[in-house]
């Protein structure tokens, strides 16, 4: 009877630290928020411009284009956040953090002083590897759309073309380099920067590909396509490889505080496919 | 008094840097959409049009940066504390995930399927 009792309180008292525990958890620290908020409030300028195409840029058949192209994948990321979600509890959260990431890091121009311009990272290359391509095109959609209603940065005629770009283009060369990356052996840190930096580079050469595959009209595409991508080269091959470096300390952090995380989130059943 | 010191020392050192480095270069940090985007557009005849709600007006524009910052923060900030508990709750379950900072605790619910 003792033995009993004793056992009803050491499982009551369990009880209750695991209900404190889940209670600090869900629980904000607002001063941390606070500061956070402080932080990006100084940071992000009053007036923003970068690699997004703006309003009627592109002609009507082109926009049409880009948001069929662009359709299939939207489609196919709320597909994989239904069944992810359902597989993987704390999988919401996490697309949570990437969407408030792709978003705040997509609208926040960094000065390039060799080149005497601003540019902003994407930040899909980030959140492809962590929780997959399709979903990021998810959020890059709803962070585009966002920008292009409330912030005069992009466009709703361009936005398909936009997604298409930053989205598409950038979530899967960022997952596909990380992948192949670890295949060969490289640190998963070396293929976190890595998928970082091309991730970058490659949503401003597709970027390039859309405004010339438009805009060239009887000239030659290729030699558009050439010059845009150079003019993009001076500010954009450096700010590839700080968005490297920051995929990669992104990664190296969630390592070191959550490993069970990124190993959920690799593994092939409850993780990404 | 040390912090206060070292933060002033800091605030300092940056703002000298950013007066000599912009008094130095002559860059107009125009966004690459200015310089490459809508120059190219504008080449090929196709000029950017006004967006169809125009916030880029006076002050409107930092106003709606604001808040979009101040709102992606706080949600970021939110989602951060869920998935990273500080230091001293590292044991405490985030929902789904091995406990442990090393991870290798698997005796909590990992409820991904196939591997409850």
């Amino acid at each position: 009877m003792i033995a009993f009792l004793k056992m009803k309180i050491v499982m009551l008292a369990r009880s209750r630290r695991r209900k404190e525990a889940e209670t600090r958890v869900s629980v904000p620290n607002t001063r941390l928020l606070a500061s956070a908020a402080t932080l990006l409030l100084l940071a992000v300028p009053p007036s923003v411009h970068a690699m997004h195409i703006s309003e009627g840029i592109l002609p009507a058949p082109w926009a049409g284009l880009w948001y069929v192209v662009a359709l299939p994948f939207l489609a196919w990321g709320l597909r994989d956040l239904r069944v992810r979600s359902q597989q993987t509890p704390f999988f919401k959260p996490m697309v949570g953090l990437m969407g408030a990431a792709v978003f705040i890091i997509s609208c926040m121009p960094i000065p390039v002083p060799t080149a005497g311009t601003c540019s902003h990272p994407c930040g899909t290359g980030m959140a492809a590897i962590l929780i997959g391509p399709p979903l990021t095109v998810v959020i890059t959609s709803i962070a585009l759309l966002l920008q292009a209603l409330f912030l005069a940065h992009g466009g709703l005629t361009t936005l398909g073309a936009d997604i298409v770009s930053m989205g598409v283009a950038g979530a899967f060369v960022g997952y596909g380099v990380f992948r192949i990356a670890r295949r060969l052996g490289a640190p998963a840190v070396v293929a976190a920067f890595l998928a970082g930096m091309l991730s970058d580079w490659a949503t401003y050469a597709v970027t390039s590909f859309e405004l010339a595959s438009a805009l060239h009209g009887g000239g030659s595409m290729a030699a558009m396509f050439a010059a845009i991508a150079a003019a993009f080269l001076p500010t954009q091959l450096p700010l590839g490889v700080v968005e490297g470096f920051v995929t990669a300390g992104a990664w190296r952090f969630i390592e070191s505080r959550r490993p069970g995380l990124i190993e959920c989130l690799t593994r092939p059943h409850g993780g990404r496919a | 008094m040390k912090k206060v010191l070292m933060i002033a020392g800091l605030i300092l050192l940056l703002a000298t840097g950013l007066y000599l480095g912009l008094r130095s270069f002559h860059g107009k940090w125009s966004g690459v959409d200015e310089t490459v985007v809508e120059k190219f557009a504008e080449q090929a005849g196709r000029p950017a049009r006004e967006p169809l709600i125009n916030t880029d007006q006076g002050d409107l524009l930092l106003f709606f940066f604001l808040v979009a910052g101040a709102v992606g923060g706080f949600v970021g900030g939110y989602y951060f504390r869920e998935l990273f508990p500080p230091k001293g709750n590292a044991d405490t379950p985030v929902r789904g995930v091995p406990r442990g900072d090393n991870g290798a605790d698997r005796s909590v619910r990992v409820t991904s399927r196939g591997d409850s």
